[in-house]
């Protein structure tokens, strides 16, 4: 089941949300990013040009600071992503192992692939101590493994009120 | 009626915490949702009082379950008797963190009782210039990981005058900065996490601290999409410190005007950086900008701007309210005053220990940290984060001081100690960390855009025995070319993990390994 919970793009209403950056701000082209990602689920593409024009900058600039951001997305995220900490910290406890067996799990169960997305690695989660660390659905996950994994999303996708 | 405190902090949370408060609540306990104490291998720890400062008696790792089946009692095995006793704890010395795990963070009057505001109250009795002599006297150095004394910057900003922003007509209304670099990227780090999220108001006084010794009038906070429970504790103490009039135009008041305002990240290491951070906030590309001028002169949007991390401005309340003498008797040489380190990995106790500086890695690691969580020998610690060198074990005895971790290769830097056990295979470590550089790079210079790309296909053909001979002595040169090429500390100091494990571990890059990424 898909769960859609971003609205649609709607290029009067995006103007609207970043109206009062613009004005407020004085650089405001990650602040309109982000605004737009947090309201759509991702950046539609046109919403480059729509803050190139409002903030009075190019469509390159505005493209170049879309690109440079790991968390900024061109496509919708998962129904519920799993993000697993790929730094130090985790390695030392695990975090490569955790990785293969999650893979494997993503690739026995199409469906579960579907509903995580591809796994993106993140860079610490500052749970270092409590490794390996994941977030689920922005739920931060101690001394992760692939049960926990999943008893997590379960309880991510329990709590879904589709609109 | 017992008082209950569960921590609300995200580790806490990430081990069960939530389900436990909510459990006591269901048994119609009373409970306070605290920071955590930083004795993280207890996680969850509840602990119980009589009444809201007294006593505080804890059991540790408690589920939802252990609660819906009783009430915990002193004959549990959960049981680990009065909390600040605990050894872990009491060997501390709790500058910074004298409230983390103490206080409902989001209470104000909780703040209140435990000191809160007696720095800023301190501080406004005197001039702007005596706070920065009193910071200068203390000896404090930035926390981050270059160890600037804060003092000279602040001694810097203070002596500009404010300025409109680039760009704008020259009777706008100027303008100077206090940013705080929250930007906690680095793996084996999660104190300013843990600060901002168990003592969210001591942050917010030492910036308007800051802010009343250099008249600055703005103040914002940069801090990583990946700790949103951080983002969401200090935006909710920002709420609270202005209605309380702690921020905004007469703070306390005094004729301080001071507001404060996060700005969320976007998933880019290289923003920690101090100039990447100043072009993120001015909404572009995180690119690193060439130095001079110094932030402290041109800044955000060409102000004169503070930039400090999160512990260097929380430990600035403490010194106004205790003395800067008192806290310069604590530390070694050039190492004032106290560090809260992060003991993290392969560790059994893994957690905060605030100390004064000086202590030994090994004392950390053997002695608070209890050895590796595994069970199987240390191997390898990584100190300062990923762009710190791994030391062997036999090379722990340390002292963790800037000049005595330089002395011996190392690094201090934000604090972080990560542990591994025999089962690590350093050239796997040393592959990540020209790989990580290679995602994380801003890519304004050549040394650390290109360099990274090319370690990391030099080590490929090193861990599979292709020359090695030839390829590590290749490698040696680039990483002198990033190390003396790159603009900033991503390219320049990536060569240490690199390096070190080459020169401490040379037995994992003679034998080919299969790649695993």
């Amino acid at each position: 089941m898909t769960i859609t919970r971003q609205p649609e793009w709607n290029a009067e209403e995006a103007a609207a949300l970043i109206a009062p950056i613009v004005a407020a701000e004085s650089g405001p082209v990650l602040l309109c990013l982000q605004a737009v990602q947090a309201h759509y689920g991702h950046v539609y593409s046109d919403a480059i040009a729509l803050i190139a024009d409002a903030c009075n900058v190019s469509r390159a600039d505005v493209h170049g600071v879309f690109t440079f951001y790991a968390d900024l997305r061109e496509t919708p995220p998962p129904a519920v992503p799993v993000r697993l900490c790929a730094a130090e910290a985790c390695q030392a406890v695990g975090a490569r192992t955790l990785k293969a067996e999650w893979s494997a799990a993503c690739e026995a169960s199409p469906e579960l692939a579907t509903l995580t997305g591809v796994d993106e690695p993140i860079f610490c989660l500052g749970n270092c101590a409590l490794g390996p660390a994941a977030m689920v659905n922005g739920e931060l996950i101690g001394r992760a493994d692939v049960a926990r994994l999943c008893q997590a999303i379960d309880a991510a996708q329990a709590q879904e009120r589709p609109l | 009626m017992s008082i209950w405190f569960v921590p609300r902090d995200a580790a806490a949370r990430s081990m069960g915490a939530d389900a436990v408060a909510a459990a006591l609540t269901d048994r119609g306990e009373t409970v306070v949702r605290n920071g955590s104490r930083g004795m993280l291998w207890m996680e969850p720890l509840i602990e119980r009082a009589e009444t809201r400062d007294g006593e505080r008696v804890g059991w540790s790792n408690m589920t939802a379950v252990h609660i819906e089946q009783a009430l915990p009692s002193e004959d549990s095995e959960h049981y680990v008797g009065p909390v600040e006793e605990i050894d872990y704890l009491a060997r501390q010395n709790r500058w910074i963190y004298e409230r983390v795990g103490v206080t409902d963070p989001l209470d104000p009057e909780d703040y209140l009782r435990h000191g809160g505001l007696a720095g800023l109250k301190n501080a406004l009795a005197v001039s702007g210039d005596a706070v920065v002599d009193i910071i200068t006297t203390s000896g404090l150095r930035g926390r981050g990981g270059a160890g600037f004394p804060a003092g000279i910057k602040w001694r810097t900003v203070a002596e500009q005058s404010a300025q409109p922003h680039a760009g704008e007509s020259r009777d706008a209304t100027p303008h100077k900065y206090i940013c705080v670099n929250a930007d906690e990227g680095d793996s084996g780090t999660f104190a300013d996490r843990m600060l901002m999220e168990g003592d969210p108001f001591c942050l917010l006084e030492g910036m308007t601290i800051a802010a009343h010794a250099v008249g600055a009038d703005r103040g914002l906070v940069y801090l990583r999409s990946e700790y949103p429970d951080a983002i969401a504790t200090l935006q909710a103490a920002i709420d609270i410190a202005r209605e309380r009039h702690w921020l905004g135009d007469d703070i306390l008041g005094s004729k301080v005007a001071f507001d404060v305002e996060i700005r969320v990240g976007a998933g880019s290491y290289v923003c920690g950086e101090e100039t990447a951070m100043l072009e993120s906030l001015e909404g572009r590309r995180g690119m690193v900008r060439a130095k001079p001028p110094l932030p402290a002169i041109k800044g955000l949007f060409g102000t004169p701007t503070v930039i400090n991390n999160v512990l260097t401005i929380a430990s600035v309340p403490s010194i106004l309210a205790r003395g800067a003498e008192t806290y310069a008797a604590l530390g070694q040489e050039r190492s004032l005053g106290t560090q809260v380190f992060q003991l993290a990995g392969n560790i059994a106790q893994g957690g905060i220990v605030e100390t004064a500086f000086g202590i030994t890695a090994r004392a950390l690691v053997a002695d608070f940290g209890g050895g590796t969580r595994s069970g199987k020998a240390v191997r390898a610690v990584q100190l300062g984060g990923p762009l710190g060198a791994y030391l062997p074990d036999d090379k722990l005895d340390v002292a963790m001081t800037y000049e005595a971790l330089a002395a011996a290769g190392g690094m201090i830097g934000h604090g972080g100690i990560v542990v591994f056990d025999e089962t690590v295979n350093m050239a796997d470590q040393a592959r990540f960390a020209m790989d990580f550089c290679v995602e994380e790079s801003c890519g304004k210079c050549t040394p650390c855009r290109i360099g990274a790309v090319r370690g990391v296909e030099t080590l490929d053909k090193i861990r599979a025995g292709q020359d090695v001979e030839g390829n590590t002595a290749l490698l040696r040169d680039l990483c002198d070319v990033m190390t003396q090429g790159s603009l900033c500390a991503m390219g320049g100091l990536t060569p240490n993990p690199v390096l070190s494990a080459i020169n401490q571990f040379p037995e994992d890059f003679q034998s080919p390994v299969i790649a695993t990424g």
